[in-house]
C-alpha cells in the first residue's frame, strides 16, 4: 500500500498535518566525530524541505540515515507518524523513500529506458525464456519523461547525451514512477549550470503540487529560496533552526549556514586585500618598465 | 517544437538517430567492419587466389575451428568485462579442466559423464570462488585471477606430474572415450565442403554466443551486467544484487573455459596442463575488438564472435600468406588490439554524444 504511486494523493489530502516522514533527534557518531547531534527534521505531502548547510555539516550522513544508508545512535525515525528501523535503502524504498544520490543517478552508458528501469525491469514469458519486456519499457519510459517535459525521441539512445538536468530529472521520475511517497535529492543542482538547475528545480515544484514530500538538500540558497516551503540549517552537525518561507531571506540564510562571522571576518579580509593592493599600486608599474 | 514546455532547447537537441547512425553506434560495428577488412586483406596478401590456400573451404573450415574455439571463451568474458571484471584464470583453466577430465576417465577409468560433470562442478566452483574473492575483498579482479592463474598451473603441473611420472600430458583420453557416444558432444565432424571439414565446436560457439548476447540485451540480469559495470555504487543503491552478477559470471568464464577444454582433450585424444597458456589474454582480445570496453558498462557479446572471427583468419591467414610465418601473429594481434581499442573509444563518444 505504502508503494503504490495513486494513493500517495489520497494520504496527504487525509493526514497532511502528520508528516510522512519525520526524523526525530537523530544523533549519529563515528567513533569519537559527532556527525549529528540531536537532529530534528520534518516533510509533509506537498511540502519541500530544504536542508541547507555547508560542506561538511552533516547533511550527508543526515540523508543516509533517512535513507537507510546508516543506522541512528540515537533518535527515531517516523513514517506517517509510525516508529521504523530501516534497514537497508532498498527497505526505505519499500516505505516510499526514495533518495536520488548527486552523482550515482543513472547510468551515462546505458540508455534511457533501461535505465528508467534498472532493478525493476518489466518481464514477459515464462521459465527460460521470461525476458526482459523492452517494448513496454521503451513505451512506458517515453511516456513518463514526456509527462515531466522531456522529450526522448529515441529511447535506445544513451544517457550520457543528455544534459545533467536531464539526468537528474530522469533519476527524480525513475523515483518517482516507482512509488516514491517522499523524495530525497541530494544536491540535485550543485553540479550544473544556471538552466540545468531550472529544469531539476521545475520539477522539484511539479512533484510538490503532485503531493509528494520532497527533501531538498543543497548548499545554494539561492535554489533553495524559490522552491523551499521550509528551510532546515545544519552546521557542524547541529541544527540551527527550522524556518518557515518569507520568515527568513537569502543573507540570513547564507548567515546562518556558513556561520555569519566566518562570513564577516571573510568580506573585512577581502575589504583590507583590496586597499592593500590599491595602496600598492602606485609602486607596481616601476620594475616593470 | 516537440517539446513540452520551457526546457525545449535541451530537449530539441536529441535528435531522431537514424538506422544508420544507429547501426554505426553499436558496439559491435567496429568488429564487423573490421572482419570484413582483415579477411580482404589476406585474401589480397594471398593474391586473391581462389579454390586453393586462404580462400578454400578447407581454409575456412580452419579459421572457423579456430576461431569457434577462442569464441566460447570470448562471449563469457565480454559478458564479465561488460560487467567490470576480468578473469585471467581461464587460461589455466583450460589446462586444469582438460586435466581433470583425462585422469577421471583414464587413471580413475570413471564414465565420460561422470567426468564431464566433474569437470564442470570444478570450473564452477572455481569461478564461484574467484567471484566471491573478488566481491568481498573488493580486491581488483585482475589480480585475484591473476592469482588463480599461477595457482591453477602450479597445482595442475605438479599433478600431472606425480601421476604420469614426469610428463605433463595424460594421454589415452582417445581410447577410452572412443566408444562413447557422448564424446560426439564435443568431437565430431559436422559437415564437410570439398575437404574442409566443419566441427561441432561451431555449434557450441554458436550457441555460448546466442545465449550470451540474449542475456545480455532481453533479460533483467543482462540489464544488470551493464548497470555493475556502468557504476557499483549506483547499481546496488537501486537494487540491483551486485555480487550475484559478478559471482555467476565468474562461474560463465569458468565452465566457457572446461567447454573449451573439454573439446580440446576429446578432440586431440590427450591432456595436456599447458595446453590454454595464453587463451585468457586471447579471450580478452576478442571481447576488445567485438566492441566491448575495458572499463566495463558498455560491449557486447555478438562483437566477441566477430573479433573471434578476425582472431582465426589472422592466425591461420598468416601461414598463407608467402614470405611471412606465425611468428607474425602475435604481431598483428597487438596491433589489432590497439586498433580495436582506439575504435571503440571513437564509436563510445560518438554514441554518448562526447559526454562523459
Amino acid at each position: 500500500m505504502t508503494t503504490a504511486p495513486s494513493t500517495s494523493t489520497d494520504a496527504s489530502a487525509a493526514a497532511s498535518d502528520i508528516p510522512v516522514l519525520e526524523a526525530q533527534s537523530i544523533s549519529k557518531y563515528f567513533g569519537r566525530v559527532v556527525a549529528l547531534k540531536d537532529v530534528s527534521l520534518s516533510v509533509k505531502a506537498g511540502e519541500v524541505n530544504c536542508l541547507l548547510g555547508d560542506n561538511g555539516a552533516g547533511k550527508s550522513t543526515l540523508i543516509k540515515t533517512l535513507s537507510g544508508v546508516h543506522r541512528p545512535d540515537d533518535g527515531q525515525l517516523l513514517i506517517d507518524g509510525h516508529p521504523v528501523t530501516l534497514s537497508s535503502p532498498h527497505d526505505a524504498q519499500s516505505h516510499g523513500i526514495a533518495t536520488v544520490f548527486q552523482d550515482l543517478a543513472v547510468l551515462p552508458l546505458m540508455s534511457v529506458s533501461r535505465n528508467f528501469f534498472l532493478g525493476n525491469e518489466p518481464t514477459k514469458g515464462r521459465g527460460p525464456f521470461r525476458r526482459f519486456d523492452m517494448a513496454y519499457a521503451d513505451r512506458t519510459a517515453q511516456e513518463h519523461m514526456r509527462e515531466i517535459g522531456i522529450e526522448v525521441r529515441d529511447t535506445s539512445q544513451l544517457v550520457g547525451t543528455m544534459s545533467g538536468g536531464e539526468r537528474q530529472t530522469l533519476a527524480i521520475a525513475r523515483a518517482e514512477y516507482f512509488g516514491a511517497r517522499v523524495l530525497i535529492l541530494d544536491e540535485p543542482t550543485s553540479a550544473l549550470g544556471v538552466k540545468q538547475a531550472a529544469i531539476v528545480l521545475r520539477h522539484i515544484v511539479r512533484a510538490r503540487s503532485r503531493g509528494l514530500a520532497v527533501i531538498f538538500i543543497t548548499h545554494n540558497v539561492q535554489h533553495a529560496l524559490p522552491v523551499g516551503d521550509k528551510f532546515t540549517i545544519l552546521s557542524h552537525g547541529q541544527s540551527l533552526g527550522v524556518f518557515k518561507r518569507g520568515e527568513v531571506g537569502m543573507n540570513e540564510l547564507l548567515g546562518l549556514m556558513g556561520g555569519g562571522e566566518e562570513l564577516e571576518d571573510l568580506s573585512r579580509e577581502l575589504d583590507e586585500l583590496q586597499a592593500s593592493a590599491a595602496s600598492a599600486e602606485p609602486e607596481a608599474p616601476p620594475p616593470s618598465g | 517544437m516537440t517539446t513540452v514546455d520551457g526546457t525545449g532547447s535541451e530537449a530539441q537537441r536529441l535528435r531522431r538517430a537514424s538506422p544508420l547512425r544507429q547501426l554505426l553506434t553499436r558496439p559491435e560495428f567496429g568488429s564487423i567492419v573490421g572482419a570484413i577488412l582483415i579477411f580482404v586483406v589476406f585474401w589480397a596478401l594471398t593474391g586473391f587466389t581462389v579454390g586453393k590456400g586462404f580462400m578454400s573451404w578447407q581454409g575456412f573450415a580452419a579459421y572457423i575451428e579456430v576461431a569457434a574455439q577462442v569464441g566460447i571463451l570470448g562471449a563469457t568474458v565480454a559478458l564479465l568485462m561488460i560487467a567490470g571484471e576480468f578473469d585471467l584464470s581461464i587460461g589455466s583453466m583450460v589446462g586444469a579442466a582438460g586435466l581433470i577430465l583425462g585422469l577421471s576417465i583414464t587413471q580413475f577409468g570413471l564414465p565420460l559423464w561422470l567426468g564431464l560433470i566433474i569437470t564442470f562442478a570444478f570450473a564452477l566452483a572455481v569461478g564461484a570462488l574467484n567471484g566471491y574473492i573478488v566481491v568481498r575483498t573488493g580486491l581488483p579482479s585482475f589480480i585475484v585471477t591473476l592469482g588463480s592463474l599461477y595457482m591453477l598451473r602450479g597445482a595442475g603441473l605438479a599433478l600431472t606430474r606425480l601421476v604420469s611420472n614426469g610428463q605433463t600430458i595424460v594421454s589415452g583420453v582417445g581410447t577410452a572415450a572412443a566408444d562413447d557416444p557422448i564424446s560426439k558432444l564435443f568431437n565430431a565432424v559436422l559437415f564437410t565442403i570439398e575437404g574442409g571439414d566443419f566441427k561441432i565446436e561451431l555449434v557450441w560457439w554458436i550457441a555460448v554466443v546466442g545465449i550470451s548476447t540474449w542475456i545480455l540485451l532481453r533479460t533483467r540480469f543482462g540489464n544488470w551486467i551493464f548497470a555493475v559495470g556502468g557504476s557499483k555504487e549506483a547499481s546496488r543503491n537501486i537494487g540491483v544484487p551486485v555480487n550475484r552478477v559478478k559471482i555467476l559470471l565468474f562461474m560463465a568464464t569458468a565452465a566457457s573455459a572446461a567447454l573449451f577444454a573439454c573439446i580440446q582433450v576429446l578432440s586431440v585424444g590427450n591432456a595436456d596442463v599447458l595446453r590454454g597458456t595464453g587463451k585468457e589474454f586471447e579471450a580478452i582480445i576478442t571481447a576488445v575488438i567485438g566492441g566491448t570496453l575495458l572499463t566495463g558498462g558498455y560491449g557486447s557479446a555478438l562483437g566477441s564472435a566477430f573479433g573471434a572471427f578476425i582472431l582465426g583468419v589472422t592466425q591461420l591467414g598468416i601461414f598463407f600468406v608467402p614470405g611471412f610465418n606465425s611468428d607474425w601473429y602475435a604481431f598483428v594481434l597487438g596491433a589489432l588490439l590497439l586498433v580495436a581499442a582506439l575504435v571503440n573509444n571513437w564509436i563510445l563518444r560518438r554514441a554518448s554524444g562526447a559526454r562523459s
